[in-house]
């Protein structure tokens, strides 16, 4: 509008017309598009090896791009990575890159360079945080725990454009873990110059569709397109800014005064109120997270299935969906949550379809023959969680269905979250607690593969069956996709019966995302790279 | 005078020693780690990380390692946010806190000093009671609630102010940040200035130079006004150190970059070094105040004299 009435003193000459044509042009091609996103946190770290949270890989993502990637449906796509092919027996993956993969700083992408940031990572000097999603590449474990030299890992540069990826074992999925944060690549000249000081804008060299310009601590983080990027032409913002939003409520109010366009995690509670005020930019999908309750199995009475049973099956997790997550969770009755297409709908507990009335029923028959509960003992339970006002709605609904369906008196215990979680991983003793999982790949062994019994850190519950064991341990030789899809099967409807693992809820994805933004699809991994992402004016 | 500063920086010295120490062990008997996520770590990254940070030694070595670091102004690595040192991460934050807390200290010190000295000069009319009714709402009313009803407020409902961030550092986007910062002091300070102003317009003096005929303006303003700041410079010590070291509700609620947020975090995180570089500069702070109060107090009541 300024723009065009400057020109209308541009009829009292040609040359004025033919200036002020030239002066629009140039504004158009300088209207930037800029995508502001919200982050959940700080991010700790904008080093690859360092990252571990979802926050921080949404931005290692934009910046770093992996062999392959996942683009904004959540499926996999090729990265540096043009094409790949595996083994007969899923053990070596060789990777053919493509010859226009750049850094930031021009110099290409090589084959070299992945075995570089890949042995980086798993060094015990480097200290990484989730180097165990690549545990399953040859030797990364005995590397990892400092047994083997880092040069013996499984990974190797034919040539600059070949890249070869051995495998301790059939791992179909090893796919998914390329794609992971931990497998991002990481320019060896830039950190021999800079040390620890290399992932720091205007220092930090990396070869993904954004590069790191500018960091504000807890005030923002600005990306700018990277000219040097293999597909730059496909990349539609010009700089993305993402600002850390750790109050949920202040995010909202952030996406209510319109400063941030894209938002996660906000009160489920408000749902309601939101979608009346924002219609289609609220955005609830299902997630991969089932939140659950464990049973210690090492504290009697809790060591007995039928209590356990019984306690699980008196759980209405409908009111729970309902009442305290609006809707935004669905009752999860599986170890799993549906939405893993090669693992196909989850196996459920055999109870989960029964009516309220008729769980209940057989509820109180079998606490009877565990000697508790109306006629039986009295038992009193803690409920351990960490602190949030969900959690505490949760844990007191639940306390109140214990007391109505059994008369048990129940505690509620709660600490913070590093507490919480602190005390689980150490062994502590306890009776339930609460916790949750997302499966850090899309396949249904990296969440069942924690409850194996050698599984110290994540068997917060101590699950120890030696059928369950044996059912996973077959599925790690099984070469078969869908024999080993059955046996994955087998073993989480084992996990399912034994009820150590009381599965609650799954979770949802929650995003308020302005109509303006383009691109954005919901997808149950919750994969949004701003690549695919765009906005209209 | 110069003794007196050089003998109270002597005493600061053991004190900030033994807060160090204090705060250092405390920190450690709380259960979890610095790695101690919802998704737990396997054993041997676990012990990678505990290793990296010497954290696996023993627990009077670590301590040995920190007071010898700290003395020479390294206060270690942050283990949260694990690309930058405790000293860049205050040093980053700490101006906006700063900016912030200055502005809200002088906003609160001004605006209390006023209304307090207005509402004692009209003992009991109703100007005195609107005053002390406010500043009780002032006082309790949390700034976790004055802050969102502002935003909804000023942001949302008349968009005339941004609901958050720092932005380019300009009035726009203090202004709401600084009132909520701002108010509860201000309330605090109106209730002393009044209390004391009042006492002060009864002293012998200030009845001695109304006797001389000066005018009330001069009474109020030379006269009782000087006896009257005591407790208002008393409490300023503690407040602003408060304020300086930035405020973890505002600075969540508008999302500022202060350093405030780091206490509540760091400890939730356990990040034991940023948690001991924050407790360590809270305490040289309150200490540097409480000096520079003294001092003031000096100039303002002839009785008291630091020879």
């Amino acid at each position: 509008m300024s723009l065009l009435s400057l020109c209308k003193p541009a009829k009292f000459g040609l040359a004025l017309l033919i200036s002020c044509s030239a002066l629009l042009a140039g504004a158009s091609a300088q209207a930037e598009s800029v995508l502001r996103r919200g982050i959940v946190g700080e991010p700790n770290a904008f080093d690859p090896a360092k990252a571990s949270l979802w926050h921080e890989y949404y931005l290692m993502k934009d910046i770093f791009e992996g062999l392959v990637s996942y683009d904004s449906t959540g499926k996999i796509v090729p990265g540096v990575a043009e094409s790949w092919s595996t083994s007969p027996d899923d053990t070596v993956y060789t990777f053919k890159l493509r010859p226009d993969a750049k850094w930031s700083d021009g110099t290409a992408v090589t084959a070299h360079d992945f075995v570089y940031s890949l042995r980086r990572e798993l060094d015990p000097a480097t200290a990484a945080m989730d180097p165990r999603l690549q545990f399953p590449i040859k030797n990364a474990r005995a590397i990892n725990k400092g047994e083997m030299p880092a040069d013996q890992l499984g990974v190797r540069a034919i040539d600059d454009h070949n890249l070869e990826i051995t495998l301790e074992r059939p791992t179909p999925y090893y796919i998914n873990l390329a794609a992971h944060g931990t497998a991002l690549p990481v320019n060896r000249a830039n950190i021999e110059k800079d040390g620890s000081k290399f992932a720091r804008p205007g220092t930090l060299v990396s070869n993904g569709p954004f590069k790191l310009v500018e960091h504000v601590s807890n005030d923002h983080i600005t990306l700018a397109k990277n000219e040097a990027y293999w597909d730059a032409k496909n990349v539609k913002l010009d700089k993305v800014i993402f600002t850390p939003l750790v109050d949920q409520a202040a995010s909202v109010r952030r996406f209510e005064a319109r400063e941030i366009d894209m938002i996660t995690g906000f009160p489920a509670a408000e749902l309601g109120r939101l979608r009346k005020a924002f219609g289609d930019e609220v955005r609830v999908s299902p997630s991969l997270t089932v939140e659950y309750y464990v049973f210690d199995t090492r504290q009697p009475p809790f060591d007995d299935i039928r209590l356990r049973r019984a306690l699980s099956m008196v759980i209405d997790r409908d009111f729970l969906a309902k009442e305290i997550f609006y809707d935004s969770a669905k009752p999860s009755y599986s170890m799993m949550a549906p939405g893993i297409p090669a693992y196909g709908a989850p196996s459920k507990v055999d109870f989960a379809d029964l009516s309220m009335i008729d769980r209940e029923d057989m509820a109180l028959e079998l606490m009877k023959e565990a000697g508790y509960g109306p006629g039986g003992k009295p038992l009193d339970i803690t409920i351990r969680y960490s602190t949030s006002a969900t959690n505490e709605q949760a844990a007191t609904a639940i306390a109140s269905m214990w007391k109505e369906a059994f008369g048990f008196n129940v505690t509620l215990h709660n600490l913070d979250l590093a507490s919480h979680y602190g005390y689980l991983q150490q062994g502590g003793e306890f009776q339930v607690a609460r916790a949750s999982r997302t499966p850090e790949y899309a396949d249904a062994e990296a969440t069942l593969s924690l409850d194996l019994s050698s599984q110290k850190t994540y068997n917060y519950g101590r699950y120890n069956n030696p059928e369950y064991d044996a059912l996973l341990a077959r599925s790690y030789t099984e070469a078969d996709p869908s024999v080993r899809s059955a046996t994955l099967h087998k073993a989480e409807s084992l996990l399912m019966h034994d009820q150590v693992i009381m599965p609650l809820l799954n979770i949802g994805n929650l995003w308020m995302v302005a109509s303006k933004v383009e691109g954005f699809h919901d997808n149950a991994l919750n994969e949004h790279p701003s690549k695919y992402l765009s906005v209209s004016e | 005078m110069i003794f007196f500063v050089l003998r109270r920086m002597l005493s600061a010295v053991p004190t900030l020693f033994v807060v160090a120490t204090l705060s250092f062990f405390l920190m450690r008997f709380a259960p979890g780690g610095p790695f101690s996520l919802e998704r737990p770590l396997p054993p041997e990254t676990m012990a990678n990380l505990m290793r990296t940070y010497h954290l696996d030694e023993p627990l009077w070595l670590q301590y040995v390692y920190y007071i010898r670091n700290a003395l020479v102004g390294d206060f270690g690595p942050s283990y949260v946010y694990k690309d930058s040192t405790v000293a860049e991460l205050i040093g980053s934050g700490l101006p906006y806190s700063l900016q912030l807390g200055s502005m809200a200290l002088l906003l609160g010190l001004l605006g209390g000093v006023t209304v307090g000295t207005i509402a004692a000069l009209r003992q009991n009319s109703f100007i005195d009671f609107a005053v002390m009714s406010v500043s009780t709402i002032g006082i309790t009313v949390p700034n976790f609630v004055v802050g969102p009803v502002l935003t909804l407020i000023f942001a949302i409902g008349l968009a005339w102010l941004p609901a958050g961030g720092w932005g380019d550092g300009s009035a726009r986007y203090l202004l709401l940040p600084v009132i909520t910062l701002a108010l509860p002091q201000l309330a605090v300070y109106a209730r002393l200035m009044r209390g004391s102003m009042i006492e002060a317009l009864h002293a012998d003096h200030v009845r001695t130079a109304r006797a001389y005929g000066l005018p009330p303006r001069v009474v109020v303003v030379m006269h009782a006004m000087r006896g009257a700041l005591l407790p208002v410079v008393s409490y300023m010590g503690p407040s602003a150190a408060a304020l300086f070291t930035g405020s973890v509700v505002v600075e969540t609620i508008y999302s500022v970059p202060g350093i405030g947020r780091y206490f509540v975090l760091g400890a939730l995180n356990r990040d034991y070094t940023l948690v001991m570089g924050t407790v360590i500069l809270i305490a040289v702070l309150v200490i540097v105040f409480n000096l520079l109060v003294d001092i003031l107090y000096g100039l303002l009541d002839p009785r008291v004299r630091h020879d």
